[in-house]
């Protein structure tokens, strides 16, 4: 008998710690492994007697006894189908996520495919990067290839790889479901990307909200060095690459590049100006590729089913797949990989099945605290670079946070304000400022609205938008705006 | 009453025992990328906080003034200057856990415990924070108390503080 747990975060805050307990006192040997990403179902357990498997959801410590001993023809209450076999799952199309729930997470990797990248000249790798049309999945969707090739030639005596695992949109897990479920596959993209452009350190910036993550991650590295996937001559070649987390302290700014360049550096993290752009100087002024984490899982795909087949995955200039995560009020959340171009409203109503509360849909949020609300009529646009910002929108790092009708769009576009201010790094004045008096003129319109101040907040969007050192200032009015145009009748206040 | 010599005696040797931890413990960093964030955690770790009367000792390893080694400790959340209390109670204040009604939570573990978020209860034994994401974002709202990790959090949760 061979019982499978998954084990990562949302499995761990859903009470397996107890179900393993429990699964110990039966002395049985567990295989942890990471989530499939239905988060709903979690903690997963799959039980495999004889080669015949079957899943039980939403396990606790009272179900295990009867889970083990069910030797009756009917099915234990608990039991549902094989995720495999679960729509929510086979529909998908796993390139970064193929791992994810099936492989336990430290598993010594396969290493054939990196052994031929490696290969290749730098050159043809960067070449087959930028054939497969992969943009940055943090939120920029900058072309990965210019980046991997400026870092290329521009000549230092140092280069870095840094991977931005600082993830601290609201409603996006993707980064920590992958280090959680597939560390290597992060790891591997490292390699690829150092021995690409040049580069023999590299860093994982990793948030301190994440200590499951963590874990996972430093066994994975200690063990890519035990297996000379990492150190000096790595897979017996003339490549070197070290690797090593830098755990960061509590700062959503630091998810911006220079802001996170700087905390690498153990200072505050305050934003750089650019130019110069961290591929031409960045960590400690070298040439420095900054790239999150699932842009650098997302390589090994490339490389797994040919550039040509990656890049014709998609629509038009959204190339490959995109782990979407759906969350907030919603029945079945969870992570989602499928090729671009996928409506918002596929996701939502078939993967999400509508709200949890039972009640209308108000609004999505796409892209994290500094993304647009869209509503009910724009959940019919694809999810694709281009689309999104026809709608005045963007993808961000995936996320979609569903609301039902007891959301109050003030009180959202108040929380926009207020979460820049108490996340500004201080450093340019439209960001510091706008923010508090954006926050203290919606929060004034709750019983006073009227043109004056929505003129006000204009103004204030427009300064915050245009004068900005970074994204944080510079995208603060996208919620706001979006809440305040679209949803016009939640501006005109209560009785006081 | 005045202290009587011992006593001070003792509480030098505590106090310059202390320094010699922190300045053993944190000078193998002095040389890493990153080393004062790295150090900061690793002081948070030994001590639960970061005392103002380690800000020279710090300084000095790091070749820093306190101005700057003060800056870097006050931009960040995670670092603390005094004494954490015996339980830490963070609730995820983001998009995703608003839908589903973290507001309402939030209150309600106000009500209880008689203590405002960004404050600690009158008997400085529960500090309740905001936390802006804890990445469980399609199961909140969630919560965080003591470092475990709480999805779809209530306020029977809280049963798991013992005061």
């Amino acid at each position: 008998m061979k019982v499978t747990v998954s084990s990562d975060s949302f499995a761990v805050a859903s009470g397996v710690n107890a179900v393993l307990e429990e699964l110990n006192r039966h002395s049985l040997s567990v295989i942890k492994t990471g989530s499939y990403g239905l988060s709903w179902l979690e903690p997963v357990l799959e039980l495999d007697v004889d080669s015949v498997k079957t899943t039980y959801r939403n396990v606790n410590p009272q179900a295990v006894e009867s889970i083990l001993n069910n030797r009756t023809n009917t099915p234990h209450k608990l039991q549902i189908p094989n995720i495999e076999s679960h729509t929510y799952y086979s529909t998908q199309q796993r390139l970064v996520f193929d791992d994810s729930g099936i492989k336990p997470p430290l598993t010594v990797p396969d290493c054939s495919l990196l052994d031929s990248v490696l290969n290749l000249s730098p050159t043809e790798i960067i070449d087959a990067i930028e054939t497969s049309g992969l943009r940055g999945r943090g939120g920029a969707g900058f072309p990965a290839h210019i980046k991997w090739r400026t870092v290329m030639t521009t000549e230092a005596d140092q280069k870095y790889i840094v991977c931005n695992a600082d993830e601290g949109d609201s409603g996006t897990f993707s980064d920590r479901l992958l280090m959680e479920a597939d560390p290597f596959k992060l790891i591997i993209g490292m390699i690829i990307a150092g021995y690409a452009t040049g580069s023999t350190e590299g860093y994982i910036y990793l948030r301190s909200e994440y200590p499951v993550a963590l874990n996972f991650l430093q066994q994975a590295i200690d063990i890519a060095y035990r297996e000379n996937l990492l150190g000096k001559n790595i897979r017996d070649s003339n490549i070197n690459f070290d690797l090593d987390i830098f755990v960061g302290a509590g700062a959503y700014i630091c998810g911006e590049e220079t802001s996170l360049l700087e905390s690498l550096e153990g200072k505050r993290g305050e934003i750089r100006a650019k130019p110069p752009l961290p591929a031409i100087a960045g960590l400690l002024g070298k040439p420095t590729l900054v790239h999150n984490v699932i842009s650098l899982a997302s390589v090994t795909g490339i490389f797994q089913i040919g550039a040509d087949e990656y890049g014709a995955l998609g629509v038009g200039r959204s190339t490959g797949t995109m782990p979407f995560q759906i969350s907030g009020n919603v029945r079945q959340g969870g992570l989602i990989e499928l090729p671009f171009g996928p409506t918002i409203r596929t996701l939502v109503e078939d993967y999400g099945q509508g709200t949890l509360s039972g009640r209308p849909l108000r609004t999505v949020q796409i892209g994290g605290p500094l993304g647009a609300y869209l509503t009910e009529d724009e959940l019919d646009t694809p999810l694709t670079y281009e689309h999104l910002m026809e709608i005045g929108a963007g993808i961000g790092h995936g996320g979609l946070v569903v609301f039902d009708d007891a959301v109050d769009m003030r009180e959202q576009a108040e929380y926009a304000f207020e979460f820049c201010e108490i996340e500004s790094c201080g450093k340019c004045t439209p960001c510091r400022i706008g923010s508090v008096r954006g926050k203290e003129t919606v929060s004034q319109m709750r019983t006073k609205p009227g043109q004056d101040r929505i003129r006000l907040i204009e103004d204030l969007c427009d300064v915050m938008e245009k004068a900005s050192l970074c994204q944080m200032g510079g995208m603060t009015p996208i919620p706001v705006r979006s809440a305040m145009h679209k949803f016009s009748e939640d501006f005109r206040g209560v009785k006081p | 009453m005045a202290p009587s010599s011992s006593d001070l005696t003792n509480s030098d040797s505590a106090k310059s025992e202390k320094q010699k931890i922190l300045r053993d413990g944190i000078t193998p960093f002095a040389c890493q990328l990153g080393g004062l964030i790295r150090a900061f955690h690793w002081i948070q770790r030994k001590f639960g906080y970061i005392d103002p009367d380690q800000f020279a000792d710090i300084a000095d390893v790091f070749n820093l003034s306190v101005a700057e080694v003060r800056g870097v400790i006050s931009f960040y959340h995670d670092f603390r200057t005094s004494p954490p209390p015996k339980h830490t109670i963070r609730i995820c204040q983001a998009e995703a856990c608003q839908a589903q009604g973290v507001r309402a939570l939030t209150e309600a573990v106000e009500k209880r415990l008689n203590t405002k978020m960004n404050s600690q209860s009158s008997d400085g034994s529960i500090e309740l924070k905001p936390v802006y994401c804890l990445g469980l974002c399609s199961l909140g709202p969630s919560m965080e108390i003591n470092g475990e990790l709480i999805a779809k959090a209530t306020v029977q949760d809280l049963k798991r503080v013992n005061r």
